[in-house]
């Protein structure tokens, strides 16, 4: 394993792994080593090249090193009464984590959260990961460092590559550092539940995604609709008056658990993640678990030996995709954690895996297994 | 290697003969203008400063057609300019002396409201506008709403990122929209995004919007609606001094508050605006803020309360609230009439559109003083002050000698100041070729380098709008001798000539 604790020992790993020709594992806290395709190559950890580096609230940023842990960015967020709003799930640490929590580490790392490019339950109101990053440093598979974006809300000069880095699972460069849009927490939480099945709660769920209601985050799982209303104190007032269903008592747990994934309704291996357009009824499959971000999200139990194209094909038609979120490694690199590109986009994502990372050594395969 | 595409171009000749017969195999007569008196509306976009004019402008009305054309100039080797409404501000769409202007005009139609999944399915040539009309009925609209939303397209907005007065809380065009069809140069068709929250592989809707028609042609965009607020209101409040409004702004985030819109104007823009709009500003304050809050009418009220009690404490020394929609528009009205009411009392203005920390602002505005004095003409300052986004206006006459490289010189003083004080030269108006320059002063040689080889992972040919948006390392090396930052030598690595 190589550890890394500054900027120049990533350039110089980097260099090193570029002129072997030998991949490079980029790690953080490895708290998503779950997910995604093959874990290949020689460990770079960045988690000891950490810190904040400027935080502003009044003009809504943080920018930290990539091995700045989550909950520390949080914590310094907190005091000043702001959030990451997409709620990155850190997957790390805590009651009975997932399978791949690293033991003993400060947990999931900035540098991983916008790697993995995963959102909470926040999302379906505020955003994803990559809607907040504003800017990145970056070490290219050549071990040069690019800086894109910056710290500013509006910057259109030149393309937006800080965002395309949100999701590309650290194929096309290490993460040295990031800065991300912060806000401000809502003033005002309240979490409503209603029973219903699932086909009530996707026709619900749009209904209210049309109205003008404060609705940040939405779970269903086994006939239970829960539903959190964030904003301004008579907003979400307003809004419980107009929903009726039962006040829930101390849901952040609750939401923490969806987040993090720990509640039961994810206690499923192979667990797959349909990404859908919002109203679209519930695909030709048995096993949904859980249905979140206001009928978007949809989380289905599989089988280890199912038939996992049709799963795949299933979500297609509907206007969506499916990733095979929580499987053994060898049955995620055996079917693609993600959904196959068409030869064109395929074909692209080639070319600019090469402009980044040309000679390939930077977590070959995690992503696809094509590069 | 990356620029060599760009030295290509620029000795780039067309054989028109070749070209023209190609493009007649694809589109009929009233589809093609060659005429010089049909080519002369499109020799220049809102940037009227920097014209030419393309051998042709080519008016598809199918994707079929655009394919074909884009084949056509990709064998014969001719530079393609696409071309929405031809509003941008940064010459994006001037088109190329040797190549076609690619007009997506014809490309009109609203394909889809779907009021279920709250999204809509448009051609890249229908207006900003009327995709909020085309919602308005299910209680929808478009979010972003650039000031020439009026007549702005979904396909040029794509291509700039456009942003607006209200994508402090909205967002950008890149929040907000979740699909586009693209044509390649090659005339290969592909769609990146999804009508789902996110799509498979890398995140190239982000990587396209804002790429400025370097890197395919935009067919088609799906964008998302989400529900118009109940009521919006505004606060408008004056200052006795520019610092205390900056303060002010950076005050209303600090106590947790994003309102639905947050801008500013100086006693120039006010002083412009009001005769012509007859707002209602306060004419003695140097600086007015105009702060929207929106949602439930309980809501709204309780940020009002808010917003009045932080613009309190920061000093204003007038504070009013609208009290019907009537004078909420009012409010806006003079905000949004500030170009044409600076239009109005000099002969040009110049329009820039730098992004700086919100904390800045009184920095930058006493240097803009400065300039003003220094380069011999006046500006007025409209500020999307939430988002730190400024657009100094700045006032000359074309029509006198040196006038106009003066407000150039100008402008690009301002630019290059937003960069140093840790801000953008360009906020939602785009680089195009307007600020090819001051590219240069924002990103260093490795940064340039690698947009020149993600744009040839998507255009090999460097045919799409060549000589825009990014600019060669030669360039950089000649702009650089003229302008050395703190003795600083950028693009050492390069021969000086």
């Amino acid at each position: 394993m190589l550890m890394a604790h500054s900027l120049d020992d990533i350039v110089a790993a980097v260099r090193n792994a570029a002129a072997e020709h030998a991949p490079l594992r980029i790690r953080g806290a490895g708290s998503k080593d779950f997910y995604g395709g093959l874990l290949a190559g020689e460990v770079l950890n960045v988690s000891a090249h950490r810190g904040i580096i400027a935080y502003e609230p009044t003009e809504l940023y943080i920018t930290a090193k990539g091995g700045t842990p989550l909950a520390e960015i949080e914590a310094a967020l907190a005091e000043k009464g702001q959030m990451l709003a997409f709620e990155p799930p850190h997957f790390s640490g805590g009651d009975a984590g997932p399978a791949g929590a690293s033991v003993g580490s400060a947990g999931a790392t900035v540098g991983g959260c916008v790697a993995a490019g995963l959102s909470g339950p926040r999302r379906q109101q505020a955003g994803a990961v990559r809607d907040f990053v504003l800017g990145v440093k970056l070490v290219d598979g050549t071990g040069q460092v690019l800086n894109f974006g910056g710290q500013v809300m509006k910057n259109v000069a030149g393309y937006d590559v800080s965002r395309v880095i949100a999701g590309s699972l650290g194929t096309l460069g290490v993460i040295a550092e990031a800065t991300l849009k912060v806000l401000p927490k809502p003033v005002s939480e309240t979490t409503l539940v209603f029973d219903c099945d699932a086909a009530e709660a996707i026709r619900r769920l749009n209904e209210w995604g049309g109205l003008p209601l404060p609705i940040s985050a939405s779970f269903w799982h086994d006939g239970q609709l829960w539903l959190r209303l964030s904003g301004a104190r008579a907003a979400v007032e307003g809004a419980t008056g107009k929903l009726g269903g039962n006040v829930a008592v101390n849901p952040e747990k609750h939401w923490n658990s969806i987040r993090e994934q720990t509640h039961p309704a994810f206690a499923a291996s192979p667990l797959w993640r349909l990404a859908l357009p919002s109203n679209v009824p519930s695909p030709e499959l048995e096993g949904l678990r859980a249905i979140e971000w206001g009928g978007a999200l949809r989380w289905y139990a599989g089988e280890v030996d199912g038939d996992h194209a049709a799963v795949r094909a299933a979500a297609a038609p509907l206007g969506g995709h499916a990733t095979l979120y929580r499987a053994p490694e060898s049955l995620r690199c055996l079917e693609g954690a993600f959904t196959p590109l068409p030869p064109a986009l395929l074909a692209l994502h080639r070319r600019l895996k090469k402009t980044f990372d040309p000679q390939g050594i930077l977590n070959p395969g995690r992503l696809y297994a094509e590069f | 290697m990356a620029n060599m595409a760009k030295n290509k171009n620029d000795v780039i000749s067309t054989d028109r003969e070749a070209l023209v017969r190609g493009l007649r195999r694809v589109l009929s007569t009233h589809c093609l203008l060659l005429g010089e008196e049909d080519l002369r509306p499109y020799e220049c976009d809102g940037l009227t400063a920097y014209r030419e004019l393309p051998l042709a402008v080519c008016l598809p009305e199918t994707e079929a057609q655009v394919i074909d054309i884009l084949r056509t100039c990709h064998s014969l080797g001719v530079p393609v300019v696409a071309r929405g409404a031809g509003t941008g501000l940064s010459g994006g769409a001037m088109p190329h002396a040797h190549g076609i202007v690619l007009s997506l005009a014809r490309f009109n139609k609203i394909l889809r409201v779907d009021r279920a999944a709250r999204l809509a399915v448009v051609q890249p040539g229908v207006r900003n506008l009327a995709v909020s009309e085309a919602a308005a009925p299910f209680g929808l609209y478009y979010a972003p709403d650039p000031s020439s939303q009026i007549a702005c397209t979904l396909g040029g907005n794509v291509a700039e990122n456009s942003g607006g007065v209200h994508c402090l809380k909205y967002g950008l065009t890149v929040h907000n929209v979740l699909r586009i069809r693209v044509v390649s140069i090659e005339g290969e068709v592909f769609e990146v995004g999804s009508e789902a929250p996110d799509a498979a592989g890398y995140d190239l809707l982000a990587l396209m919007i804002g790429s400025e028609g370097m890197l395919g042609v935009v067919t088609e965009v799906t964008v998302k609606l989400v529900p118009k607020p109940e009521l919006a209101q505004v606060v408008m409040a004056s200052f006795s001094d520019v610092a205390k409004a900056g303060d002010a702004v950076a005050a209303i985030i600090a106590a947790g508050i994003i309102p639905a819109g947050l801008e500013m104007m100086d006693k120039a823009a006010t002083a412009a605006v009001e005769p012509f709009v007859k707002a209602g500003y306060d004419m003695n304050a140097e600086a007015i803020l105009l702060c929207e809050s929106d949602g439930t009418p309980e809501e709204v009220a309780e940020e009002i309360a808010r917003v009045t009690d932080v613009l309190n404490a920061a000093g204003a020394s007038d504070i009013r609230v609208s009290q019907s929609e009537a004078e909420r528009l009012r409010f806006w009205a003079g905000r949004k009439a500030a170009f044409p009411a600076v239009g109005r009392i000099t002969p040009d203005y110049y329009c820039m559109d730098g992004t700086i920390p919100r904390k800045r602002l009184a920095e930058m505005l006493s240097a803009i003083a400065a300039m003003e004095i220094k380069y011999g003409l006046r500006c007025a300052n409209v500020f999307h002050a939430g988002d730190g986004n400024l657009h100094p206006l700045i006032m000359y006459d074309a029509s006198k000698p040196g006038d106009w490289e003066r407000a150039e010189a100008f402008g690009a003083e301002i630019l290059e100041l937003s960069v140093a004080l840790g801000g953008s030269i360009t906020g939602e108006h785009g680089v195009g070729i307007e600020k090819i320059n001051q590219m240069c002063v924002q990103y260093a040689t490795p940064e340039i380098e690698a947009f020149h080889r993600v744009k040839a992972a998507f255009d090999e040919s460097g045919l799409l709008n060549p000589g825009k948006a990014v600019p060669s390392l030669h360039r950089c090396a000649e702009y650089g001798r003229m302008h050395v930052h703190h003795g600083d030598v950028k693009f050492p690595e390069l021969e000086r000539f």
